[in-house]
This record gives C-alpha cells, structure tokens and sequence, in this order.
C-alpha cells in the first residue's frame, strides 16, 4: 500500500529548477534514504512533501489523496511532519511550549509531551529552557519529538545528524530506531552514507535535482552509491 | 513642584499613547506591517462609539461594549481581504496599501460625519472632568489614571494571552518563524487575521479615550498614528511588548515637559525626542525586535 | 585521458547595445516635446498655460516620488517636507530682497543641502521605520515653520514680491520655470540611471546586501536619489507657490501631497521611466473630474492607491512594458546572444 506518491515532480526556486521529472513511491513502512551532494534538491524535495514548496509541476499523493495543493499545516492534520534542515525550533520558546505548540493539531496517537520526553529522556530537565539556548543534539532531540508528537503517518526527516557530536548522533539514530520499529513511515535525508544504508530499506541518490540511482540498501554497493552521489559515470560524459 | 505634576501627568499621557501603540506594536511585532491606518481606525471607534451613543444614551464606557465584536471583525477582514495579500507582494505594498486605507477611511468618515469637530468628553459623566487634589500643585486627573490603568491591564492581558495560551503560543511561535509555523501544524493566515483583529479591537478601545480625553475629526487619525509609532521606537529599547509602554510614556512626558517650555512646543518636543532616539546608536539597530514572551 | 583543456562550447558573439531605434527615436522624440513646450504660452491662452504648469508640477513630483521608491526601494511618506521648504524658502529669500525666481532656483538648491544632513539620519533605516522617520521629519519642519510670525505663522504667506510682474508675463515665467525644472529633473535621473549608478541601483533592488557583497556603494547610491529627490520636491513646492500665491503649513506640508505621488506612480507604474508621467497626466485628468467632489475624489484615490498596489502593482506602464517588451526610455540594457536567450531580471530581451 503506497503511502507517498510522487509523480513527475518539478520545483524551482526563482529562475533554478531544482528538482526535475522525480518519481518516487513510499509504500507504508518503509524507510527511504534519500542521499546527494548539497544542492542536489534533497531539501527542496522534502519540502515540497511537507508543503512549504509548491511544485511548479506534477503530482504529489498522500494515502490515496492529492495533497499537491494543500497548505502544510493540513498535511500535518493528515499525518505529514517534517524535521526540518537545521532543526528550526521557535527560539524564544521554551522546549515544552515548541512540543505543545505542535501539539495543538495532532492527530490522535499515544505521542504527547510526556511521551515524547520519556522517549528523549535529556528534554526533562530542559523543559522550560529557552530552545535557542539548547545545544545541537538537544534541539535535534526536540524537533524530532516537536515532530513526533502530531502522530504522523509519514516523518521527515532532513539531516539530522548535521553539526551533530558523533554520540548525539547516536542518540538520535537510536531514537529513530525504536520509531522506525513501529512501524511509521519515514524518508531520511542524509549525508552520512553509512548511517542512511544502515537504517534504510531503500536508497534514493539524487544529483542536479534528479534521480540518478534507486535500489534497495542491501544490494546497493558502497560504491554504486559513491559513484552516483559524485556523478562519476554520466551518460555521455566525456572524461576530460 | 509643577515639574513632578508634569511627570506624573506626562506618565498618564504616555498610557495613553502606549494603548495606542500597542496594537501597531502587536501588528509589526507578529507581521512587520506598519498600519498607517491605525491612528484612523481608531478615530473610526470612535466614530462607531458615537454612533451608539446616538441611539443609546449612556456612557462611552458602555456604548464600547457593542463597539469591540464590530472591530474584531473589522480587524478580521482587514486582514484576510487586504493585508494578507500585501504580504505576500513584497516590502513596499503593504505600505501603500495601508496608506491608501487611511485616506479612505479619512474622506469617508468625513463624508458620514461631517469635518465637524466632536468628543465624547460630556457623555463620559464627571470622570471626564475630575481630579484628586494631592497637594496645592498635584492633582491626579481622573480620567488620567483611569486611562493608564485600563492599558497596563491591556498590555497585561495580552502578555497573558501570548505566553499562557495557546493561540497566543502559536502567535509567537509563527512570529520568530512563519515558515516552520506552517510546518508543525500552524495556520499562519489565520493567526495573522487574529492578530490584526485584536489590534483593532485595543485601537478601538484607544480610540474610546481618544475621544473623551480630547475633541476628535475625520482627519485626527495621522496625529495618533506618528504618536503610537513613536511609542513604538522609542520603547524599542527592550524589544518586548512592555516596552511599547514604557516608550509611550517617555513621549508622554517629554511632551508634558515640552509643553511646559512653551505651550506650542509639546508635539515638537515629542518629535524631537523621536529623532533623537533614532539617531542614537540604538535607535539604528532597534529593528523593532519581534514580540516576544 | 587526455589533456585538453575543457572549452567552453562555441556560440555568437555577444552583444550590448543601449539603444534601439525605438528607443532612440522617442527620447529624440522626447526632447522635441520639451522644445515644442516653450512655445505654449505664445500659441495658446492662459488658462491653457495655468493648467500646463499645473501638470508639469504633478509630473515633476511623481517622477521624483518614483526616484526614490521606485529605482531606490524607499518608501517616503514626507516628501512635502520640501515642497513646504521650497515654498517657504522661496518666500524667505523674497522677502530678503532676492528676485522672486531666481529665489526658486535658490530654495530648490536648499532643499537638496537640507537634505544632505537629513540623509544620514534617515538612509539608516529601510521600509517603515524610514517612512514614517521621513513623514514626521515633515510634521516636525511644519509645527516649525508655523511657529515663525515673519514667515505668517500659521495662517499662511503670499509670495507678494510676484505682484510686481504683470499677471501674464508672470504666468508665463512661471510655466517657463515649471517647464525647465521638469525637463531639468527628469533629464538628471534619465543620466544618473544611465550611469555607473544606474546599474548599482538596480543590482541594491533586486537584492540589497547581494549588491553590496560585491562592492555596490549602497548608502551613496540611495543618498544621490534621496538628494535629487529633495530637490525636485523642493522645485515642484517653489513652483506650487508660484502657481496659487499662497500657501500655509497644514497645506503645503500636507501628506495628501504624497497620496497624490503614490497615486501617480502607482498606477502609472512603480520603477519605470515613463510611468509616472503617465500616472500625472491621469492624475491631472481625475482631478479635473472629480476635484470639486472634495472628499469622493480623495476616496477614489485612496482605493485606486489599494487596488493597484495589490492587482496592478506595475502600473499602467509597467504592464504594459512587460507584456510588450517596449522600451521607450533606454534606461536599461538589452542583450543579445546569437544563440536562444535566456530570460534574466534585469536584462531586457530584444523583442
């Protein structure tokens, strides 16, 4: 049963088309790695998922409907919760008021602002913490459950190991883990090769905004992936 | 000492000039929209306060109550109709747009009303009119301190509702980033149009005073609107939204003082005091800091 | 793998041109106009002449309302801080025995050197705070002058030192005068967007520390439009006084005059040459319409001002420009590649 539905997607910023002609399709459970170089329009596409990113063409379907035009904060309402590059917490709010402003509109599901703080144990004792003072693996911390706590269907989440110390990032993976576990939904964008094979069933590589390769992470090779991710093998390229 | 009567006058004028900012504060502060029409809206309640008084003989102070759900929803769709489009159009329009309402408002009221000259002074009842004689140069205007209470429980409330409430939550969280807001389930459009109507409702509500304390006509609008901008800088100082008081009772009392100099200097001195502030090396970097808990 | 060097792929030259025959003919076109404008008062009757320099002030006006926010981003709700200044400075210096009009080309001059010092309080600051910094700095200067008895207070002054010319010559210097300070006005911001500066402008709209990140000189540049712009509004308010004789604080340092000047360049097109000359002559007309409607005729401004500002924001002119890729005035560049163009903000395709 296909969760996300991506048809022919096109997104531009300005006068920059920074995905072209992406297909892709989510089934329910799955974990997808999506890897690429900067600027290959890993962010841009999760965005676009999310909502904050309109297409300039194609089709975006989510659990059967066409949710290209919807407005993000419906697509939280219908199970789509994004992590986004750079956490981006509410900086003068504190930990507890980032979860419970998400929280308004959650869907039911056993995620609230206790749950989520049981389950990321180090946000107890900053609850009332201004979230501008947190440090990076504390933040990553609460925008994963400031995400989790609307109960999506479909998680998000967009390089979250970034400017991470190495255990934060376990931490983090951990976490992810236990989610993924239950069976949710998630595409993970990573620079971390290893981490995203590791935790994904599938791997994406985009590069210039396209998909240069697609597989599952078991029989995809170190290599495919390197090769891909760089563009060392394009069709027609001359070596110079 | 007539200077400590001044002070003590300038201050409750400055609570008055702090209600007044203190919507323009909550609209910027959330949006980074000037309303150069807010000075004419709330001589527009005025005007709608006027209204009822025609047909309800009674007090300001309760011909408001009818006044505020019409204002809200005045503020709603003042925002839903025309401020969000101007959002979404870049720096420059939203400026050109709430100009080009002010002038509306202006003529139209002066076509409703007549450029004749009112206040509602004689309906407010002896509040309008009394004072308590502290000493021989001392003496507390009623009206005054009424005025100063009714916006510090103003600014109050709305500290309250920002940083207890929900939508108020919401409110701020889409203030520090309207982007990631859309992202965990806010609806920005709608917290804006919420915002715009409060903002209306509390100039409604300046405009109530506005209209005892002093006489009032179509054109009386701009003269509010640079005193709340005003407030608004110079209060700059602590980027939260005390500080908008605190700035409207500093031009309070430098036009108080100013006044005391000469009696036609007062809003000179309330301009000049502006211009000082923005010259100084704060005032350069006060980029009227978003609102804040 | 071989060592070639990696070669861009051949293409035809490319060239820059500035001018079009289009273009080049109307700006001869143009200047024609001016001239063919000197003979008015000769071949046609003083109404005629009255109703001229009338327009020539608005044109004078929304041209350099649009220097300022159109080509430099600042919205400046005080620009009557110098039409006042002009007026009175022109009434100071006549009253201190200099000739009336020489007094005009006096008091526009002041109101640029004003504007000098004024130009580093306010160009600290961008979209509200300099808008309204700008509009009290005009309320500040009109408490100031009607608090000077010489200058009549608060009832206002005449320029009587005018009674002295014969109401037909007068009539005819003063649209002579109007006449050249346009022309002269427009002809200063037609070479300043042509020059170095030009460019620089353009770059500090499209993005502001973009442009300075590569070195555009973004405060100096913003400071010569906010200068000529003072000045203009300096002449247009000399020129204002000229045509009606009498003036006071609330009017002619009243902010309807930059209702007017958004109304002009908005719906004749915010950023384009030509626009605000086409937005002053609908002005002109609309006033001509309604003006005896008082207060109607402002609500129809005020809306006009909303509805373009939201619907039309390029105006007349700039919808125009955009849909038809004309370009009168060669305010810009045109670029032209032997291969397929690719379309790019501010650079304009050959049609």
């Amino acid at each position: 049963m296909s969760l996300l539905d991506l048809e022919q997607l096109y997104l531009r910023h300005g006068l920059l088309e920074a995905v072209r002609d992406f297909t892709l399709v989510v089934a329910e459970g799955e974990t997808v790695a999506l890897v690429g170089a900067n600027g290959a329009g890993k962010t841009t596409l999760l965005r676009a998922v999310a909502g904050a990113h309109r297409p300039s063409a194609g089709r975006i379907g989510f659990d059967g409907a066409d949710v290209t035009r919807v407005p993000a904060y419906r697509r939280v309402q219908m199970g789509i919760a994004l992590v986004p590059e750079g956490r981006r917490l509410f900086p003068a709010l504190t930990v507890e008021e980032n979860l419970l402003v998400a929280a308004q509109r959650r869907r039911p599901g056993r995620w609230n602002v206790d749950t989520v703080i049981e389950a990321f144990p180090m946000l107890e004792r900053l609850r009332g913490q201004r979230a501008a003072t947190l440090s990076g693996g504390e933040q990553q911390a609460a925008a994963i459950g400031r995400a989790l706590i609307t109960n999506p269907r479909l998680l998000l989440l967009d390089e979250v190991s970034l400017g991470l110390a190495p255990l934060a990032v376990e931490d983090v993976y951990r976490s992810l883990a236990t989610v993924i576990a239950e069976g949710a939904t998630v595409i993970v964008v990573e620079q971390d090769l290893a981490r995203a094979a590791a935790v994904a069933d599938r791997v994406v590589c985009m590069l210039e905004g396209r998909i240069v390769l697609e597989g599952a992470a078991g029989e995809l090779t170190r290599e495919q992936i390197t090769e891909a991710y760089f563009g060392l093998r394009r069709r027609g390229e001359v070596e110079a | 000492m007539t200077w400590v009567n001044d002070v003590i006058q300038g201050i409750m004028l400055g609570g008055f000039y702090g209600m007044l900012a203190c919507g323009l504060a909550l609209m910027f502060g959330l949006m980074r929209i000037i309303n150069l029409a807010h000075g004419d809206i709330a001589v527009l309640g005025a005007y709608l306060i006027y209204v009822v008084l025609e047909h309800w003989n009674t007090s300001p102070f309760l011909a408001i109550l009818p006044v505020l759900p019409v204002m809200l929803l005045l503020g709603y769709l003042l925002q839903r109709l025309l401020l969000e489009r101007s959002l979404r159009s870049g720096l420059l329009v939203p400026l050109l747009t709430t100009f080009g309402l002010s002038i509306v408002i202006q003529n139209l009221l002066e076509q409703g009303f007549s450029p004749d000259v009112r206040s509602l002074g004689a309906q407010a009842g002896s509040i309008a009119t009394s004072s308590w004689q502290i000493t021989d140069q001392l003496s507390i205007p009623a009206i005054g301190a009424l005025t100063l209470g009714v916006a510090i429980v103003i600014f109050g409330a709305l500290q309250l509702f920002l940083s207890r409430t929900q939508p108020g939550r919401q409110m701020r969280a889409t203030a520090q980033d309207p982007d990631t807001a859309e992202l965990v389930g806010i609806n920005s459009k709608a917290v804006y149009a919420r915002a715009t109507a409060i903002a209306v409702a509390i100039a409604a509500i300046g405009g109530m005073f506005l209209a005892i304390r002093s006489d009032f006509y179509p054109y009386s609008g701009p003269t509010y609107l640079i005193f709340a901008f005003e407030a608004v800088v110079i209060g700059g100082l602590g980027g939260s939204l005390w500080a908008t008081l605190l700035g409207g009772i500093v031009l309070g009392v430098a036009q108080t003082i100013g006044g005391q100099i000469n009696p036609e200097y007062p809003v000179l001195a309330g301009h000049i005091v502006f211009l000082l502030v923005l010259l100084s090396p704060r005032g350069g970097l006060v980029n009227l800091r978003r609102v804040t808990a | 793998m071989s060592a070639q060097p990696l070669v861009a792929p051949a293409s035809a030259p490319t060239t820059i041109r500035r001018w079009t025959r289009l273009s080049g003919g109307f700006t001869t076109g143009f200047a024609l106009l001016v001239v063919a404008l000197i003979f008015v008062p000769v071949a046609l009757g003083a109404n005629t002449v009255q109703d001229l320099t009338t327009l020539l002030t608005y044109v004078l006006m929304a041209v350099m309302w649009n220097a300022l926010a159109g080509y430099g981003g600042l919205v400046s709700i005080g620009q009557q801080a110098y039409i006042g200044l002009g007026a009175y400075a022109t009434v100071w210096l006549a009253q201190h025995s200099v000739n009336p009009y020489f007094g005009m080309l006096l008091a526009t001059a002041f109101c640029g050197v004003v504007a000098i010092p004024l130009s580093f309080l306010m160009l600290r600051f961008r979209g509200p705070q300099f808008a309204i910094g700008t509009w009290v700095v005009a309320e500040a200067l009109a408490i100031w002058v009607s608090l000077d008895n010489a200058l009549g207070a608060g009832t206002g002054t005449s320029l009587s030192q005018l009674d002295s010319y014969a109401p037909t010559s007068r009539e005819h210097y003063t649209y002579w005068l109007t006449l050249a300070f346009a022309a002269f006005f427009i002809g200063a911001l037609f070479m300043l967007l042509r020059s170095r500066l030009g460019s620089s402008l353009q770059a500090i709209r499209d993005d502001e520390d973009a442009a300075a990140s590569v070195g555009v000189r973004v405060v100096a540049g913003k400071r010569i439009l906010f200068l000529l712009a003072a000045a203009g509004a300096g002449a247009a308010g000399a020129m204002t006084l000229a045509n009606t004789l009498f003036i006071e604080p609330t009017s002619i340092f009243s902010v309807n005059y930059t209702a007017f000047m958004i109304f002009m360049v908005l719906v004749g097109g915010l950023g384009t040459f030509e626009g605000p000359i086409i937005g002053a002559i609908v002005f002109y007309e609309l006033q001509n319409l309604l003006g005896n409607d008082g207060v109607w005729y402002l609500v129809v401004l005020g809306g006009a001002a909303i509805a373009f500002a939201l619907f039309l924001p390029r105006g007349i002119w700039g919808t125009l420009e955009e849909r038809t890729g004309l370009r009168f005035m060669p305010v810009g560049y045109r670029l032209r590649r032997g291969a397929a163009a690719v379309a790019a903000a501010s650079v304009d395709e050959e049609p």
